[in-house]
């Protein structure tokens, strides 16, 4: 066996993971799950929801009016408007509700996605195509439409599909999610909410009116994954069933990996479970023959080792690696 | 803070009090808080029937009662954590106000805003954030808690420092600043008593209503908490307080609201009203000039029981006591 062959693939994976649009879409949406969760304390089961919609939302308009900016908004508007309706009723409940009805609701999204009736507007199981809304994002793109560009072994088009241009823009935006946050929860307003986080009651008795504030986080942390939703399906195409509840997890495997209520949290844990997939991945697919283990039964054998991997953390440590044990730890 | 209606001379105010029937639901000559009518069901049981209650601005009024007077329901009643009953067969709704301004079906948040700031029984310290972040949530005036604002910090940059040293002023009258980078979970019972305290006064409350502030506190650090409450009157902060310990009351209340079953049962100055018959029997219960040492006061299988094992006992020492003796005499036979 070639060792050399194994690591220059193992590299060579790596930096295209960590450049990839799909990786910055998960940082995007975890960021807006650690809004949620980390700092409110709201149990959203249903972040791929939003995510789901800011895809729809975005692709469908595109689709029909080749207007990107258009789609931009509609997209951003759904997902304001799932929040409110997802809100207004539960938010003055106790927090399982919440979690209840989110994770109803993303899967009602989907499966209406899937359904033919609607498959003029979504395409129904098959989705919609990457081609179909795509090029009016391409057409904003400062480089030549047509072309490759080769830095060392990455190899992409400059403008077209999951081109450079969109690499830029999504790890862009990333950077300036993480700004955002940044500024939100360092200001007195995400202080209001980590008291929230802490006791509601105690917030009510002080003057503040909680409801308002839970109903905003929810808000906000909906548009971070509404936003990731278009980053993502620019890159791929939009399809109802890679945004079901295996996403959801997956953005809290991240979350809770790179530590809950951390402002760069998200971006370190998306960062290292993508990483992790890909070692798994490359080294079970080198090292064990495939008599054992076939082609297929690759990716398998990988969720159970992250399914594995996310208990422990939650076991050993619960508040990821960079959070404060002091500030967040489960079940205390 | 001043305000030419407040009684900062508790002398006067006391005086005034002397001349204040004491009868429940009696008017007081400058009521900060009035209540009419509020009641509370769990079931089939009133937790709260109160009739008429008025409280004396720039007053320290205990609240007391037995374990399930409704006392704890009354307050959250009244700062709008849990919501009276609709009245039966179209009887008038219930109404309180403070300061002139109704507060019925006021939401607790708005209760608060209006100067009415409440603690909690069980201490409601937010134990993963710091002394300091505690303090600061308390202030009402920060405008960058509104999401518009919040990421514009020039905007409340200023106001926060302002907030930070009021914030710093108050730890130190309560002997907490030196723990203000800690967090609150580290702090030991009693201090976040303290620090509860504290951060209700962050918004400078009119009325500051104190659910048994007492409770838990080391006796070291319950003088010190009396001392905080009669200052807290001192500077212009009418006190509503929920408290069991009867010797606590008469030390520094100007005025006791006792409670038994939902219902005010009586209502006076500290001396007098624990001398009335109503509240020995509703507070101490008709067994409380009985000696708990005397077996009569215990239940009769319990007494039986007692004098049994009492029987036993004096049979084994016996035994032992005639062992003993045989012992001694087979030692002395031996010699």
């Amino acid at each position: 066996m070639d060792v050399g062959f194994y690591f220059s693939t193992l590299f060579t994976d790596f930096g295209s993971t960590a450049l990839s649009v799909i990786t910055a879409s998960y940082v995007i949406a975890a960021i807006g799950l650690n809004i949620h969760f980390g700092f409110t304390g709201l149990l959203n089961i249903g972040q791929a929801g939003f995510v789901l919609l800011g895809a729809y939302g975005f692709a469908i308009t595109v689709r029909f009016t080749q207007n990107f900016w258009l789609g931009v908004v509609v997209a951003l508007v759904a997902a304001v408007l799932f929040a409110l309706v997802l809100g207004l009723p539960t938010l003055k409940l106790r927090g399982d509700y919440l979690a209840i009805v989110t994770i109803a609701a993303a899967e009602i999204l989907r499966l209406l996605g899937d359904n033919q009736l609607l498959a003029p507007f979504t395409g129904g199981t098959f989705g919609i195509p990457g081609s179909a809304f795509s090029k009016p994002f391409s057409a904003l793109s400062p480089f030549p439409q047509n072309g490759l560009f080769q830095l060392g072994p990455f190899n992409y088009p400059l403008s077209e599909g999951d081109s450079w241009w969109l690499r830029i823009v999504a790890w862009g935006i990333v950077a300036l999610s993480i700004v955002v946050s940044f500024l939100l929860v360092r200001s007195p307003w995400g202080r209001v909410l980590r008291g929230i986080r802490e006791d509601e009651d105690a917030i009510r008795s002080l003057g503040k009116n909680v409801t308002v504030y839970k109903t905003q986080s929810l808000v906000i942390g909906g548009l971070f994954g509404a936003v990731a939703g278009i980053v993502n399906v620019l890159a791929t195409s939009v399809s109802a069933d890679a945004m079901g509840r295996t996403l959801t997890f997956e953005l809290y495997t991240c979350l809770l990996l790179g530590g809950a209520a951390t402002v760069f949290g998200p971006l370190l844990g998306t960062f290292l479970y993508w990483l992790v997939l890909v070692f798994l991945r490359d080294t079970i697919g080198f090292w064990v023959p495939s008599g054992i283990l076939s082609q297929q039964q690759i990716p398998q054998i990988t969720w159970i080792f992250v399914g594995v991997g996310l208990m422990l953390l939650v076991i050993f440590r619960p508040q990821g690696i960079l959070g404060n044990k002091k500030e967040l730890a489960f079940g205390d | 803070m001043t305000d030419d209606d407040y009684d900062y001379d508790r002398a006067e105010l006391r005086k005034k009090l002397d001349k204040v029937d004491e009868v429940p639901g009696s008017a007081k000559p400058n009521p900060i808080l009035t209540v009419d009518r509020i009641t509370r069901r769990f079931g089939g049981i009133a937790a709260v029937d109160v009739d008429h209650l008025e409280v004396q601005r720039g007053s320290i009024t205990a609240l007391i009662g037995p374990n399930g007077a409704g006392k704890t329901t009354f307050f959250n009643l009244l700062t709008g954590f849990d919501i009276p009953d609709r009245p039966q067969n179209g009887g008038e709704k219930p109404h309180w106000e403070f300061q002139g301004r109704s507060l019925a079906s006021t939401s607790a948040f708005r209760v608060a805003r209006e100067g009415m700031v409440r603690t909690f029984q069980l201490t409601k310290a937010l134990s993963a954030m710091t002394v300091m972040d505690n303090m600061l949530l308390g202030s009402q005036e920060q405008t960058g808690e509104k999401l518009s604002r919040s990421m514009l910090w020039p905007l409340w940059r200023g106001k926060e420092k302002a907030i930070r040293a009021k914030a710093e002023d108050l730890l130190g009258r309560f002997k907490l600043l030196e723990k203000k980078d800690d967090y609150a979970g580290s702090l030991s019972g009693g201090q976040r008593k303290l620090l509860e305290m504290a951060r209700a006064l962050m918004s400078d409350p009119t009325m500051i209503m104190l659910d048994e502030p007492m409770a838990g506190v080391n006796p070291a650090l319950t003088q010190s908490l009396l001392g905080h409450i009669q200052d807290l009157r001192d500077r212009g902060t009418t006190v509503l307080f929920v408290e069991h310990d009867m010797h606590m009351v008469r030390f520094i209340s100007d005025w006791v609201i006792v409670m038994a079953e939902g219902k005010l049962v009586a209502e006076g100055k500290p001396g007098h009203v624990m001398q009335n018959q109503a509240v020995i029997d509703a507070y101490l219960g008709s067994h409380h000039d009985q000696d708990l040492g005397d077996d009569s006061v215990l239940d009769e299988d319990f007494a039986t029981a007692v004098t049994q094992e009492d029987a036993e006992l004096v049979k084994e020492k016996e035994a032992l006591e005639a062992y003993a003796d045989s012992v001694r005499a087979q030692e002395g036979d031996e010699n």
